[in-house]
C-alpha cells in the first residue's frame, strides 16, 4: 500500500480522499487476486515443479517474456527455499512481492510527472501507429483541466489522414486550444509555433502530439529527434516528460520499441494504452526490468477518464486476473460504464 | 537487441549432436527448448507453441531423424517444413461476388490499421483487379475516423459514402450498398469501428451489420506486433462475425510477428495481405514461407535448410548461375536481385541473421541506410535498356545523364559500375570453381579474366 499512497500523493498532491477511495477499490482487488492464485493454488497443494511450471505459463501468457520469467522463477524458487515455502498457502506472498520487485527495481520518485511550478510543462507522446497517442492526450488533456490547469495542445501528427481533426476533436471536447497547422507541414515548425505561444498565453500544460512511426525507420526517428530539440531550444528543460504510448496489446516487439524510442527521445514514462482485461501488457514488467523505464499512467477503456495512474501492486494483481475490467470497476467510480 | 537468433542457439546445440553423430530423445528434447524459447520471443501463443514443439519432437524422435545422415538438419528442417505448413499455402485470392457489388467488412481491434488497410485493399483491387469500388465510413465513434477515410478516399481519387457521425452503422453500410448498386460500384468497403475485444455492444453492432449486408469477405485487421492475445482477438472475432481472411498490419517493422502463427493455427484462417509500409500502395500478399522464417528469424537456419533441401527455387538460380558463367548478369538482373532482398524486409535486420553475424561487434548498432539502396536504383533505373545490358558503352556523357536522371552525382555512377563490374567477375570466379570441382582440374581463380 505504501508504493500506491507515495504514488498517488506525487500525482495529485492531495492525498487524503482519492487515497481512501483507492483504499477501498484496492481491497476489492485483492480479493478478486486471491481467488485467482487460490484457484492455483487449489489445483496444487505443494509447491513443486508442476506448480512453477503452470505459473510460468500464466506469466508467458501475460506477455511478460521468456527472459524476465525465467529470472523471476529463479528468484522465486530460491524464495522458496529460503523461507522453507512447502505448501501453496505461504507462496502467495511470495509471487506478489517478487513480481512488484521485479518493477519497483532501483524506482525512486519516479512514479509521477515531472511538473513545473514556474511557465509551462511541456509533454511529448511518442510511439508507434496506432497504440493511441491522440486519444491518451484527450484524457490527459481532460485530467489537467480537471485538477484546475490551463492546458495547450500542440497538433504534431501531420501526416496521417485525420489526425489534425482528431486531436481538435478533442481540444473542443475538453476545453483546450489546438495549435495547428496544415497536414503534411513539418511537425519541428508546430512544435516551435506551439511553445511560443505556450509561453506567450502562460498556459499551465502543453501536450505535444507527433505521427505514429514505427521504430526501425530510421528517417522518421531522426525527425522525432528534431521535434524533441527544437522543444529544448524554445524551452530549456522541455519537453518535461516524454512519454511512450505502448499499447497493451503489443508482444515482445514492445522491448524493442521502448529501447529505440528511449534512445531517440529520452522516454521519462510509459503510458499503457487499451488495458481492456484480455491483453495484460505485461512487457512493461521486462521493459522496466531491463531499460528501468516506469509505467506512468494506464488507459482502461474509451471514456475521457479512462486514465489512471500506474499501480504497480494492483498491475500485478491484474496479471493473474481475468477481467481487468473488473478490476476498473472497483475503483470507487472512478471508471464510467458498466462492462 | 538482447535477442540471441534461434540459429545461433540450434547451431551450439547442433555442435554438440554433430560429434554424436546420432541424435538422442534428450538432444531433441534440448533443441525443442531452444524453439520454444525462439518461438515465444516471436510472440507465438503459449497454447500454440506447446502443441508445435510437441508434434515435431514427436517426429524429430522418430528413426528417420536417428538414422538419417545428417540428423541436427534433419530436425531444422522438420521445424520448418511444420511451421510453414501451419502458415498454409501461399496466399488465396478474393472471392468477388457473382452479382456485384461485393461487399467487404473490415474488422478489428483499434488502432490495428483498419482504415489505412481499407484504403490500400481499395487501391490494390482497383488496380489489380480493375474494379471501382466505393469506401464506406462505418466508424462513428473514434473522433475524425470519417474524416481520415475521407482523405484516404481523396487521394485514391475514390468516393466515400458517410452519413456523419449520428448515424446508425447499420443502416450506414445498407445505405453504401444501394448507394453503390446506384452508382455501379461493384466492390463496398464497409470501415467498421475499432473496439476492445471484451466490448459485447461494439460487438453486437459488428454481427447486426453483418447480418444485414451478408458480406462476401470479412476480413479481420491485425496488428503484427500484437502478442500473447491474438489468438484471444481471432478466435472472438470469427466466433462473432465468421473472419474469411486476415490482414497483418505493421509488418514493415521489426518484429517477428508470431502473432500470424496464432491466428492462422487457431482459427485456420488464411492471411492474405500484409501492410509493408504508410503509403497507400504498400500492401503486399502474404506468403507463408518468409513469414515462417521470419517467425524463425534466422538466415543460417534457412542456409542449414537449404543445403538439406536445396530445391528451393532451383530454376531462378541455375539461370542466375549460368548468368555469372557466361558473365551475361546485367543490370536487370541486378536490379531484381536488389527487389528481393528489399522483400525480405529491414536490412539491418537480414544483416544480423546472417550467419555468424551476431558475433560481430557492434552489429546492433549497424543501421544499413535504405535511402542509398534506393540511390542505386534510381542510377540503375537511369540507364537505357542497352546500357543496363551493355555497361561497357557507357562513356562520360552518357555517366553524365545518368547522374542528372537520376539525381546523383557522376562519382556515385562511376562506383556503382565499378563495384558492378567487380562483383560479375567475382561471381565468374565463384562459378568457375564450383563447376571445376571434382569434374577436371581446379581453374586457378581469377587466371582467365587476367588474359581479357
Amino acid at each position: 500500500m505504501s508504493f500506491f499512497k507515495k504514488l498517488k500523493e506525487k500525482m495529485t498532491g492531495k492525498p487524503d480522499e482519492t487515497t481512501e477511495k483507492y483504499k477501498d477499490g484496492l481491497e476489492k482487488t485483492r480479493t478478486s487476486f486471491t481467488s485467482k492464485v487460490n484457484d492455483l493454488i487449489a489445483r496444487y497443494r505443494k509447491v513443486d515443479e508442476d506448480f512453477f511450471e503452470e505459473l510460468e505459463d500464466l506469466l508467458l501468457q501475460a506477455d511478460v517474456g521468456f527472459e524476465t520469467v525465467m529470472q523471476l522463477m529463479d528468484d522465486l524458487r530460491f524464495e522458496v527455499q529460503r523461507r522453507n515455502v512447502k505448501d501453496t498457502e505461504g507462496i502467495q506472498t511470495a509471487i506478489s512481492e517478487k513480481l512488484v520487485d521485479i518493477y519497483r527495481k532501483g524506482e525512486e520518485g519516479e512514479g509521477g510527472l515531472n511538473m513545473q511550478e514556474e511557465g509551462p510543462t511541456v509533454i511529448l507522446l511518442v510511439g508507434v501507429n496506432g497504440v493511441g497517442k491522440t486519444t491518451t492526450i484527450g484524457k490527459l488533456a481532460n485530467r489537467f483541466i480537471g485538477e484546475g490547469k490551463t492546458v495547450m495542445l500542440a497538433a504534431g501528427d501531420t501526416f496521417r489522414a485525420g489526425a489534425i481533426d482528431q486531436l481538435q476533436v478533442w481540444g473542443d471536447r475538453v476545453g483546450a486550444e489546438v495549435i495547428r497547422q496544415a497536414e503534411n507541414s513539418d511537425p519541428a515548425a508546430v512544435m516551435y509555433d506551439a511553445v511560443r505561444a505556450a509561453k506567450n498565453r502562460k498556459v499551465d500544460v502543453l501536450i505535444c502530439d507527433t505521427a505514429g512511426r514505427l521504430q526501425n525507420k530510421v528517417n522518421l526517428m531522426n525527425e522525432l529527434e528534431k521535434v524533441h530539440r527544437v522543444i529544448g531550444r524554445e524551452l530549456p528543460g522541455a519537453p518535461h516528460e516524454t512519454l511512450l504510448a505502448l499499447d497493451a496489446t503489443t508482444g515482445q516487439n514492445a522491448l524493442i520499441q521502448a529501447e529505440t524510442f528511449k534512445e531517440a527521445t529520452k522516454v521519462t514514462g510509459i503510458v499503457l494504452t487499451k488495458l481492456d482485461g484480455t491483453a495484460k501488457g505485461g512487457i512493461v514488467l521486462a521493459i522496466r526490468n531491463k531499460l528501468g523505464i516506469p509505467v506512468k499512467f494506464v488507459g482502461l477503456g474509451e471514456g475521457v477518464e479512462d486514465l489512471q495512474p500506474f499501480d504497480a501492486e494492483r498491475y500485478v494483481y491484474g496479471l493473474f486476473a481475468e477481467g481487468l475490467e473488473q478490476e476498473a470497476e472497483t475503483l470507487g467510480g472512478e471508471t464510467p460504464g458498466e462492462e | 537487441m538482447a535477442f540471441e537468433g534461434l540459429g545461433e542457439r540450434l547451431q551450439q546445440t547442433l555442435q554438440k549432436i554433430k560429434g554424436k553423430g546420432k541424435v538422442t530423445e534428450a538432444d531433441v528434447k534440448e533443441m525443442m527448448r531452444e524453439v520454444r524459447f525462439a518461438l515465444i520471443e516471436a510472440d507465438v501463443n503459449l497454447k500454440v507453441v506447446k502443441e508445435f514443439v510437441k508434434k515435431v519432437s514427436e517426429r524429430a524422435v522418430g528413426s528417420d531423424v536417428m538414422e538419417s545422415l545428417t540428423p541436427g538438419q534433419q530436425v531444422v528442417k522438420i521445424v520448418r517444413d511444420e511451421l510453414a505448413a501451419l502458415m498454409g499455402g501461399e496466399a488465396e485470392t478474393i472471392t468477388f461476388a457473382k452479382k456485384p457489388p461485393t461487399v467487404i467488412m473490415m474488422v478489428g481491434l483499434q488502432g490495428a490499421g483498419k482504415t489505412t488497410t481499407t484504403g490500400k485493399l481499395a487501391n490494390l483491387i482497383r488496380k489489380k483487379y480493375n474494379r471501382k469500388p466505393l469506401l464506406a465510413a462505418a466508424d462513428v465513434y473514434r473522433p475524425a475516423a470519417i474524416q481520415q477515410l475521407e482523405t484516404i478516399g481523396k487521394q485514391l481519387g475514390m468516393p466515400v459514402f458517410q452519413l456523419g457521425t449520428e448515424a446508425n452503422p447499420v443502416d450506414i453500410a445498407k445505405q453504401a450498398i444501394a448507394k453503390a448498386k446506384e452508382d455501379h460500384h461493384d466492390v463496398v468497403f464497409i470501415d467498421t469501428a475499432g473496439r476492445l475485444q471484451i466490448d459485447e455492444d461494439l460487438m453486437q453492432e459488428l454481427r447486426d451489420i453483418h447480418d444485414e449486408v451478408k458480406p462476401d469477405e470479412v476480413y479481420l485487421v491485425v496488428d503484427a506486433m500484437t502478442g500473447q492475445v491474438a489468438a484471444n482477438v481471432a478466435e472472438t472475432f470469427d466466433q462473432q462475425v465468421g473472419v474469411t481472411g486476415v490482414v497483418l498490419t505493421k509488418l514493415d517493422g521489426d518484429t517477428r510477428g508470431g502473432a500470424a502463427l496464432s491466428i492462422r493455427s487457431v482459427t485456420g484462417k488464411p492471411i492474405k495481405f500484409a501492410g509493408m509500409g504508410e503509403k497507400l500502395d504498400a500492401l503486399e500478399p502474404f506468403h507463408p514461407e518468409r513469414m515462417a522464417s521470419r517467425i524463425l528469424g534466422m538466415g543460417d537456419v534457412m542456409s542449414l535448410i537449404e543445403k538439406a533441401q536445396s530445391n528451393v527455387d532451383e530454376q531462378k538460380a541455375k539461370e542466375l548461375e549460368q548468368k555469372f558463367r557466361d558473365q551475361s548478369f546485367t543490370f536487370d538482373d541486378f536490379l531484381e536481385q536488389l527487389e528481393q532482398v528489399k522483400q525480405m524486409g529491414p536490412l539491418d535486420e537480414i544483416l544480423k541473421m546472417l550467419p555468424g553475424a551476431g558475433k560481430i561487434k557492434g552489429i546492433d548498432n549497424v543501421k544499413v541506410d535504405e535511402k542509398q539502396m534506393g540511390r542505386v536504383e534510381a542510377v540503375i533505373k537511369s540507364m537505357t535498356t542497352e546500357e543496363k545490358s551493355k555497361p561497357e558503352i557507357i562513356n562520360s556523357s552518357r555517366k553524365k545523364r545518368i547522374a542528372r536522371g537520376s539525381g546523383t552525382s557522376i562519382q556515385e555512377v562511376n562506383r556503382l559500375l565499378k563495384q558492378f563490374d567487380e562483383m560479375k567477375k567475382m561471381m565468374k570466379q565463384m562459378s568457375n570453381m564450383q563447376q571445376g570441382k571434382g569434374k577436371r582440374k581446379m581453374k586457378m581463380p581469377g587466371l582467365d579474366s587476367l588474359f581479357k
